[in-house]
């Protein structure tokens, strides 16, 4: 009878985790693997097969575009990474109580308004009669109007700030850990700055980098938006292409493609990313 | 036990989901931007009390998804335009027949009532009424790019990295035509059409060059070309008369080929729930003085007899100064899209996104 | 290395100041070679403050620093050869044993074939041969304390500092510490600087003890000197037990005075070597409860000191027994008692006798 009730209460305790887990994710997926394994003969006519897969491997457009946003994803990360962890470090060990609170706000104020605005925001800036430009034609750096929108340069800058706050946060709570003395050992042993970075600091924040890493590089590789408003000619994104099939053109089943797709190559970039610096999924992510 | 238990509660979660939907009548609506103005609302809620409107702003392919995805649930009125209804209700039966006798289409024009009817008549049925009309052209800069006339001009050396255009089926057809093809002719041998989509991608290509950005947006394409940054752009005319009103030397132009025309219809989802309220708002939007509130709202001109004299006063400007009698009888209006049409244009489209070199 | 230097460790005229706060102010102290000396005070004494600039990660705002007989001023911390446990000993946990201790033997450059054995002998010195492979999480605290010890000695400093490194233990492994402390010491035979605010770590292990007070030294000295012959007033309150009492000197003679009590009593103390006292003077007295014999009321005694009182309570605590006497001005009055169990043993509510030589009794200026 006790142990009734407690099964039951644990059953009742563990199953709206489980049905958001099932409803929201489980069940979404196998509906997209299933419809991605669905091709189109007629006019409400299906049929099973791996044709969507077999379109994606024999038009290189579509693995190009795959292949180009995860490059730049990485690149994005490692960005995000560079210029994030200086930031971090400074907000976890140098800056005062006081001013940390207001530092890791103003990391915050971005993500109070939207990626479309932010997006403008950078068109504004940036656009050939925008603020950039004018001001460096106003102190006569530049003759002509510049135009720095639409290139790949301007889409990995907008990902890198949107995405950096992603990058911060898990560095400066894995940083905040760390305690002062650690550091201090690391000098008073005989080590220089180099060497304290490379072996202690780099070393004790490595879950905090490995997650930051992974959250940045997924939401960049998942971003939509930002690489479509601030995009060139040339610069197509993979979620655009699988928008494009799923809007544009009707085509849900070679959409689901895709997504599963872009699903499994930013798993396998993780995985890889993991294998190569070492790490795991428990030691990193769930310790941050 | 637990079974017993764990249904219930299912059971009484969903119960309390579903009672929570109201028993006023809700006429929700699932249209373009700017085809509901407040105004408009505003004035036909006080008409009909007991009738509550919800707007979902949207476009054609976004609404053909949205329905696509519940069978054709969850609104009650959709403005599709006129050529994307046919091919949509054959593959994925969203839409469900309009009954005529219920509409005033007495006040419709009839040459457009009747096209839209030819377009969306499925086993004898009626699917779709016009509401307003409206053409993808040019625009230009008459001071600063005096000689664009045609869809080819875009292309033009002249005003190198100073031209846009969408990347979307509009400029595929616009250039198709500039090269002297007919591509709704080829839409019933997709072979030809494919041909001749080959050509258009490659002459966008060798185009890309000239172009300064594709426009994904009124609000960018406004921008640019207000500040001057392009000078010419594929356009819709609504775009191009709202900048007119800021900037007199912008003005639409109808491509020697043709303006493409399209008509925004009315078409009732399958699965709608307030039909009667659909009816009264296509009745209620068909009257004179809400007509003339639409136009200023949307820029297009209505279905309705003697439409151009109900436009706004600044909008009647901008139409003058664009089309001539003759520029209105070269209208190509958009042919219905058979099934694989829109698969190809998708390809080519992504063809041209992705060729690289010419930057 | 400067053989001729005869101290590990010069401090000279030190004084650090943090905006308009002075925290370590005009100390000075040497520390003989080999010696255990240790820096004992209150929290926020400054003692901390005084190890951080030794070890190089504060720069003393006026005063030098020698070690070895050379001023380390301008040397960065990761080049003086001034090794430190940090309280929290800062083992750093992504590293095995083995990586904590090789950590500054790579940072010097030391060649691959001589960490290795290096290693070893200080692992097998710390009598911990077989942790090597272990990471930090695996092993127990005194294991860690170890450890740490060995990280620094493996590099063979000129001084080791150590920064209060017990109080992070438990009771029983804080004494049995004392002792492997004080060993290891003896066994490396390299100069220890501990500070710490537990008396009695520093009056157990040292050699030498400095009490600091608000950036002060204010006696640096033997243990034992320090406990049985105090210089200033804090000192004496700060080292040991003692009972004090405020009072005015009433009569100086050659070697003692006369001390009227504020709540009224009379005492006789002892008169320091060269300390000025004066009638009318303001001054503290501390007697030691060792000192004092507790009798039943009645007993015959000609000491300098005596009172009577009432026995409040008996602290019983094997042979640091004590009891708590009522005095005459209703104040408490600590004084050792050998308790045996027999029927003489005092006993709450009996009256009392107390008695102190004025030898023992300590007077200090206010």
């Amino acid at each position: 009878m006790q142990s009734d009730i407690k099964r039951l209460s644990l059953i009742l305790l563990f199953a709206p985790f489980a049905l958001w887990l099932l409803l929201l994710i489980i069940l979404p997926h196998i509906g997209i693997v299933a419809l991605s394994l669905r091709e189109k003969v007629a006019p409400r006519v299906y049929e099973f097969g791996f044709g969507n897969y077999i379109d994606f491997i024999q038009e290189p457009i579509y693995w190009n575009t795959l292949l180009r946003t995860g490059s730049m994803s990485i690149l994005v990360t490692i960005l995000a990474l560079l210029i994030g962890f200086p930031i971090a470090y400074y907000i976890a060990k140098i800056a005062g109580k006081r001013s940390r609170g207001a530092l890791f706000l103003l990391c915050l104020i971005p993500l109070w308004v939207s990626d479309l605005i932010r997006a403008f925001g950078w068109i504004l800036l940036l656009r050939e009669t925008g603020v950039v430009s004018s001001f460096l034609q106003d102190i006569g750096l530049i003759s002509q109007p510049i135009e720095f929108l639409y290139n790949d340069i301007t889409v990995i800058i907008g990902l890198v700030y949107t995405v950096i706050l992603f990058m911060i946060v898990p560095l400066v709570s894995t940083l905040d850990g760390m305690g002062d003395d650690m550091i201090e050992a690391g000098y008073n042993l005989g080590g220089s700055g180099f060497t304290v970075l490379r072996k202690i600091i780099l070393p004790y924040a490595m879950p905090g980098i490995v997650s930051g890493c992974i959250v940045v590089f997924m939401m960049t590789a998942g971003s939509y938006l930002t690489p479509i408003l601030l995009g060139g000619k040339n610069s197509s994104w993979f979620t655009e292409q699988i928008y494009d099939q799923f809007i544009t053109r009707f085509n849900w089943e070679s959409g689901a493609a895709f997504g599963f797709l872009l699903l499994a190559f930013t798993s396998l970039v993780v995985w890889l990313g993991l294998k190569l610096t070492g790490q795991t999924l428990a030691n990193t992510v769930a310790k941050s | 036990m637990i079974k017993t238990l764990k249904t219930t509660g299912l059971i009484a979660a969903l119960m309390l989901g579903t009672a929570s939907v109201g028993s006023a009548e809700t006429l929700r609506l699932l249209t373009w931007g700017s085809y509901a103005p407040e105004e408009l609302i505003q004035k036909f809620e006080e008409r009909y009390p007991d009738i509550e409107v919800e707007v979902t702003f949207s476009n054609n392919e976004e609404m053909i998804a949205k329905l696509r995805a519940t069978g054709g649930a969850g609104f009650d009125l959709a403005q599709p335009s006129h050529d994307r209804i046919y091919s949509a209700q054959m593959e994925y039966d969203i839409y469900k027949p309009m009954d005529l006798s219920k509409i005033n289409t007495e006040a419709m024009s009839e040459s457009l009532l009747n096209g839209v009817k030819a377009n969306t008549t499925i086993d004898g049925e009626v699917y779709a009424v016009p509401h307003q009309w409206g053409t993808s052209g040019l625009m230009k800069n008459k001071a600063l790019a005096p000689d664009v006339n045609g869809w080819d001009d875009l292309c033009d050396p002249a005003y190198q990295g100073k031209t846009s255009m969408r990347l979307k089926r509009t400029i595929l057809l616009g250039t198709a035509f500039a090269m002297g093809k007919d591509p709704f002719a080829a839409y019933s041998d997709l072979d030809e059409y494919q041909k001749i989509l080959d050509e258009v991608a490659e002459k966008l290509i060798e185009c890309k060059s000239n172009i300064k950005a594709y426009w994904k947006g009124g609000d960018d394409l406004s921008a640019m070309m207000l500040s001057g940054e392009i000078v010419a752009s594929e356009t819709w005319d609504s775009t191009a008369y709202k900048l007119f009103a800021q900037n007199p030397d912008i003005v639409f132009v109808p491509p020697e080929t043709g303006a493409l025309a399209w008509i925004d219809t009315f078409a009732l989802p399958r699965k709608g729930k307030a039909d009667d309220a659909a009816y009264k708002w296509i009745n209620f939007v068909l009257e004179p003085e809400n007509v003339t509130i639409m136009s200023n709202s949307t820029g297009a001109i209505a279905s309705v007899k003697g439409a151009k004299d109900l436009l706004p006063e600044d909008k009647k400007a901008a139409v003058n100064a664009a089309f001539t009698d003759a520029d209105i009888d070269n209208l190509k209006f958009f042919a219905n899209i058979p099934p694989g049409v829109e698969d190809m244009e998708g390809k080519t489209l992504e063809k041209i996104k992705a060729a690289t070199g010419s930057e | 290395m400067n053989d001729q230097a005869a101290y590990d460790l010069e401090c000279t005229n030190i004084t650090k100041d943090f905006g308009s706060v002075r925290a370590v102010e005009d100390v000075s102290f040497v520390i003989p070679s080999g010696s255990f000396f240790s820096i004992l005070g209150p929290s926020g004494c400054g003692k901390t403050t005084l190890m951080r600039m030794i070890a190089g990660f504060e720069k003393p705002t006026s005063g030098d620093i020698r070690i070895k007989g050379r001023s380390v001023l301008d040397v960065p911390p990761n080049k003086r050869n001034v090794k430190m446990v940090f309280q929290h000993l800062a083992l750093f946990p992504m590293m095995n044993v083995y990586d904590n201790i090789a950590y500054g033997l790579r940072c010097a450059g030391t060649p691959k074939s001589e960490i290795e054995p290096k290693v070893r002998n200080v692992l097998e010195r710390i009598a911990l041969p077989d942790v090597a492979t272990r990471e930090i999480h695996q092993l127990s605290g005194g294991q860690k304390q170890r450890i740490a010890i060995a990280r620094c000695m493996v590099l063979d400093p000129d001084v080791l500092l150590l920064d209060e490194p017990l109080g992070a233990l438990d009771l029983k492994l804080r004494e049995a510490m004392k002792i492997e402390l004080k060993l290891l010491q003896h066994q490396f035979n390299t100069t220890f600087v501990y500070i710490t605010h537990d008396q009695s770590e520093a009056l157990v292990m040292s050699d030498h003890v400095a009490i600091m007070n608000n950036g002060r030294f204010e006696q640096i000295g033997r243990p034992e000197a320090l406990y049985h012959n105090p210089t200033t007033s804090f000192v004496a309150g700060f080292v040991g037990d003692s009972n004090r009492w405020k009072g005015k000197v009433a009569e100086v003679k050659s070697d003692s005075a006369r001390v009227e009590t504020d709540a009224g009593l009379t005492m006789i103390c002892k008169r320091r070597e060269g300390e000025a006292l004066s009638a009318g003077q303001a001054v503290e007295i501390f007697v030691r409860p060792e000192f004092i014999s507790a009798k039943k009321d009645g007993a015959a005694d000609n000491a300098d000191n005596t009172l009577t009182g009432t026995v409040d309570s008996v602290l019983f605590n094997g042979a640091n027994s004590r009891v708590l006497v009522r005095g005459p001005s209703a104040e408490l009055i600590e004084a050792d008692v050998v308790v045996t169990g027999g029927p003489e043993d005092l006993r709450a509510r009996d009256a009392v006798r107390l008695s102190w030589s004025a030898q023992q009794t300590m007077c200090f200026a206010v």
